[in-house]
């Protein structure tokens, strides 16, 4: 079960939930109305699924996900973060250490004239520094990279990735996001620009390189 | 019996096939590595039966008829494929695919059938049965009375076993291979020495009926002897086995054309046969996997003469062989063998196909190789359907049944069920709204109920309108269904299946209802919205108009789910206080087969904005476009359907676009698996899956010849999309496709 928050303090070029960047709007839910829609799906989660909470970046909202993220661990339900790793304050770290059994973090780009084009934010350093975090911590994370041609897969970038990373202990996999378009319309109906038009989406060739390159450094390579 | 290698038991001594799988059986729990393709012999033959059954599309959907004989057990000389590469042999008639005429279900359909195609029955025959010989349709006619005839005109009752075979009936095939037919015949001459008196009309009928299952033994001998098979003696060896269980099932497709002519649990039962021969180096794994081909080939072949209009309601020219795969033992064992995998592979030798109607019985407790072996194959082909063994075999009470037809619970050998179509409970719903008249012509159907006159619909008045016309309608329903099993025992006995039964076994009445989520989502809109009917100059509500908002099931929302459930509570409770021909149980279904879209046709506007002549909703569905909260919320609603009050069935069809259930395959596997482990769990009975692409099912209208195996699951069975009508297909294709958990 995935859960989208609303707000972002990023905007990302790609962002396929453009409507989940501004931090109002979005609907007031109870956290008990929450953990009850959890149970409901509970029987459908196998032994790997739980709940997910994503965005928007769910960790603008963390002092309010503690107590969501307690009952469901109370009531035996994987907890999961998806993240951009921008937001390490006193309440992240408690849910990050005491609640969340998963963190996927997105890295959108290791360099950091790339970070601020793609994202709009300087200082790529803090998501990395989140990684550093959670790699203390010893609990489990899995990195996440959106391969957009062009942009983020030169294979020297993805060295680079790979290098800063390969002495991580707590990450079990990088997952591959092939870049789409599927926001598109979103960005429209928002009437902001699409910047990104012209990018194309990955061959199948491309996808496999990159898998190839990124195998060297992380146990497993998945693409989504 | 001798058969000296197999472990001893009750069965040895008394006919009990259950006891000789439990005793014998090698439960597998490994992958399908072990898995070859097709033998050269199938690919050779499975090349002529795709030609085959080019040409019979091209020809209108049938390849030839004969109008010569009356098909029998034994009327038929041998017919072959392609003899020399032939291992289990056996056709319906003399020539592949040819179709043959049945005429003790009714003449007058046996004619209709050959007219649309050009041709009649011969001369001899048409006289015969013009002024001499009398058919169930006949004697179903001479005692309808008028009530009957009303309700199934107006579309009230619908797709009677009134004028084509009941089906639904499974034979113990295994029998045949595991005793011979002469065991199985002195049993039943022992059986009929102890029927006797007082000759009472129940008493003399079993007599009849048991010397006429002798009788259809002594022609399945006959039928073997004409392949030179000696079906007097047990099977030896696995071909045996595999030929023997064959030929059982084929004297009952020669003689029954019943809607629904299920096989049963053989998988399990053959694997014994094919396990022993492998241990003992008789055969290697590619003779295995070519008896289990071709007799699924063989089984894909079985055809039937039907009129057009019975398209209407079993779309695509099923056959329903329905073969149960898998579930457990009373006793925890799995039942899966490598023969269980043989089955599903063979979606992959000869590729996709509705028939046989492949089942897994699932249970959480099935070998998790199956299980991942069962969702590939789901996912690859849309071709097989998943039902909850954990539920049928505690709630029933047994551990070797198959499923008839498409959901019904039926335990093999010791009970049969009595086919009972439908009633239309969206109708039954306007007759509370139109003071017991029918909505479309007003005719006066229901005493009862009081014109209702108020601007608004009201909950409870309408409630209480609706309860009397459910108690009305299920008496009706009732005398039909009493009628027409009567004349069907009467003029179209199924001798052969019922000589592979127990003698005297326990019966169930298959009633079933059409229009759940049309009831629910109507009742929803009156409870929790205004809703205030339009009405013509009759003062029949031809149109609703509904202010607010209502909630729509499908959507995981307990007050609208309890309206189905209890919708489907009500009607079977008024069914259960109704006496049945030969003191059968009474059960119901909530299954539509294709008919969904026939029964909309004859159904005016509803309360839940539903237009006149709006197709419904398949089976238990939630309405189309309705399941807005994802597939886990809908799933979730329907599992809320209680069995206990629908113990004939409760079919879910459920399609997801690939991506949706996972990145890549194994992920998609490890996801139908949890989807269909967290479904069950909450006591849902059943789930056909497809993993499908809109854009497939749209290419494949417009490209038909380029899809000729496409299988799409619809409502408790598989069709060949390419077989369906344009109107059929257009009414899967606008169904909810998830595309998110």
């Amino acid at each position: 079960m995935v859960i989208f928050l609303q707000g972002c303090k990023l905007k990302c070029l790609y962002c396929h939930n453009p409507d989940s960047i501004a931090t109002s709007g979005g609907k007031d839910y109870e956290v008990e109305k929450l953990v009850q829609m959890a149970l409901k799906t509970k029987p459908y989660f196998g032994k790997k699924g739980g709940v997910t909470v994503s965005g928007g970046e769910p960790l603008l909202q963390a002092k309010a996900l503690i107590p969501f993220f307690k009952r469901l661990k109370e009531e035996g339900i994987n907890t999961n973060i998806d993240t951009n790793g921008r937001i390490l304050n006193h309440f992240s770290k408690e849910l990050l250490d005491d609640y969340a059994d998963l963190v996927m973090l997105d890295i959108k780009h290791i360099t950091e004239e790339g970070y601020l084009a793609l994202t709009g934010m300087p200082n790529k350093d803090t998501a990395l520094n989140f990684a550093k975090y959670r790699e203390a911590s010893g609990k489990k994370m899995w990195l996440r990279y959106v391969l957009i041609p062009g942009i983020t897969d030169a294979p020297e970038l993805l060295h680079a990735l790979g290098n800063h990373f390969k002495d991580y202990k707590t990450i079990r996999k990088i997952e591959i996001q092939p870049y789409h378009k599927l926001g598109i319309h979103k960005w429209e109906s928002l009437g902001w620009d699409y910047q990104l038009k012209d990018a194309r989406e990955n061959t199948p060739e491309e996808l496999k390189a990159a898998t190839k390159i990124l195998e060297k450094y992380f146990r497993e390579v998945k693409i989504n | 019996m001798e058969v000296k290698q197999f472990k001893s038991g009750i069965w040895t001594e008394k006919v009990n096939v259950r006891d000789f799988v439990s005793l014998n059986i090698t439960p597998y729990y490994g992958t399908g590595e072990f898995l070859v393709g097709p033998s050269e012999k199938t690919q050779k033959l499975w090349d002529i039966c795709k030609a085959a059954t080019k040409a019979e599309r091209k020809n209108n959907g049938v390849l030839s008829i004969d109008t010569e004989t009356v098909s029998t057990i034994s009327a038929f000389d041998a017919g072959y494929i392609d003899k020399e590469n032939e291992v289990i042999v056996g056709l319906q008639t003399d020539v592949l695919l040819k179709r043959t005429m049945k005429p003790f279900g009714g003449f007058k359909v046996v004619q209709k059938a050959l007219s649309e195609h050009g041709l009649k029955p011969n001369d001899a025959l048409t006289e015969l049965f013009s002024k001499y010989v009398k058919t169930h349709n006949d004697g179903v006619f001479d005692a309808y009375t008028s009530e009957i005839k009303k309700f199934r005109s107006l579309g009230f009752l619908t797709g009677l076993p009134d004028n084509y075979a009941r089906g639904r009936i499974i034979g113990d095939y295994r029998r045949v291979a595991l005793y011979g037919i002469n065991f199985l015949m002195d049993a039943k001459k022992a059986d009929l020495e102890n029927i006797t008196g007082p000759m009472t009309e129940a008493t003399i009928r079993l007599r009849e009926e048991v010397s006429e299952q002798i009788r259809s033994l002594k022609e399945m001998i006959e039928l073997g002897a004409k392949y030179n098979l000696d079906l007097t003696r047990p099977a030896e060896n696995a071909q045996e086995a595999v030929q023997w269980t064959y030929m059982a099932y084929l004297a009952a497709v020669k003689e029954q054309d019943g809607a629904a002519m299920s096989l049963g649990n053989v998988s399990t039962f053959l694997d014994i046969y094919i396990e022993n021969d492998l241990q003992e180096g008789i055969i290697s794994e590619v003779e295995a996997q070519e008896y289990i081909d071709q007799f699924v080939m063989k089984l894909r072949m079985v055809r039937h003469l039907r009129m057009e209009d019975y398209n209407n309601i079993f779309a695509g020219d099923p056959t329903w062989v329905t073969e149960a795969i898998g579930g457990m033992f009373s006793d925890g064992r799995t039942k899966v063998t490598k023969t269980s995998f043989r089955f599903l592979h063979t979606l992959y030798n000869l590729g996709p196909s509705p028939e046989p109607n492949i089942t897994v019985l699932w249970s959480e407790n099935l070998p998790q190789n199956f299980k991942d072996f069962c969702a590939k194959v789901s996912i690859d082909t849309s071709s097989i359907q998943f039902e909850n063994d954990e539920l049928m075999r505690t709630n029933r009470g047994s551990d070797d049944y198959g499923i008839a037809c498409c959901v019904s619970f039926q335990e093999l050998g010791k009970s049969i069920q009595f086919f009972g179509a439908r009633t239309n409970l969206a109708k039954t719903l306007l007759l509370a709204i139109n003071g017991g008249r029918c909505e479309n012509t007003g005719t006066l159907m229901v005493n009862g109920i009081p014109e209702y006159t108020d601007e608004y619909l009201d909950f409870d008045k309408v409630m209480a309108n609706f309860k009397i016309a459910m108690k009305e309608v299920a008496r009706v329903y009732n005398d039909s269904m009493n009628i027409i099993h009567y004349m069907h025992d009467k003029y179209y006995y199924e001798k052969a299946q019922m000589a592979l039964i127990d003698t005297n076994p326990s019966i169930n009445l298959a009633y079933g209802i059409a229009g759940l989520s049309i009831v629910a989502d109507s009742l929803s809109a009156i409870k929790f919205a205004k809703v205030k009917p339009i009405r013509n100059e009759a003062g029949l509500a031809i149109d609703f108009k509904i202010e607010g908002e209502f909630p729509c099931y499908g959507n995981d929302d307990d007050s609208v789910d309890a309206l189905a459930a209890n919708a489907v509570a009500d009607f079977n409770n008024e069914l259960k206080k109704l006496p049945i021909y030969k003191n059968a149980e009474p059960t119901m279904s909530v299954l539509t087969i294709t008919s969904n879209v026939a029964y909309g046709k004859k159904t005016g506007a509803t309360p839940d904005g539903r237009a006149k002549g709006v197709p419904f909703a398949p089976g238990a569905n939630p309405m189309h476009g309705r399941d807005t909260q994802g597939a886990i919320a809908s799933l979730n609603s329907v599992s809320k359907i209680n069995y206990d009050d629908s113990q004939d069935g409760i079919s879910n069809t459920f399609s997801m676009v690939p991506k949706s259930l996972g990145a890549n395959e194994a992920e998609r596997i490890e996801n139908l698996g949890t989807i269909l482990d967290g479904y069950f769990s909450r006591n849902a009975q059943h789930l056909n899956v497809n993993v499908l692409n809109k854009e497939t099912l749209m290419d494949a209208m417009e490209h038909p010849e380029e899809y000729p195996q496409l299988t799409i699951r619809v409502s408790g069975y598989a069709v060949n999309f390419v077989r369906l009508t344009r109107e059929q297909q257009l009414d899967v294709i606008n169904r909810s496709f998830h595309k998110s958990m």
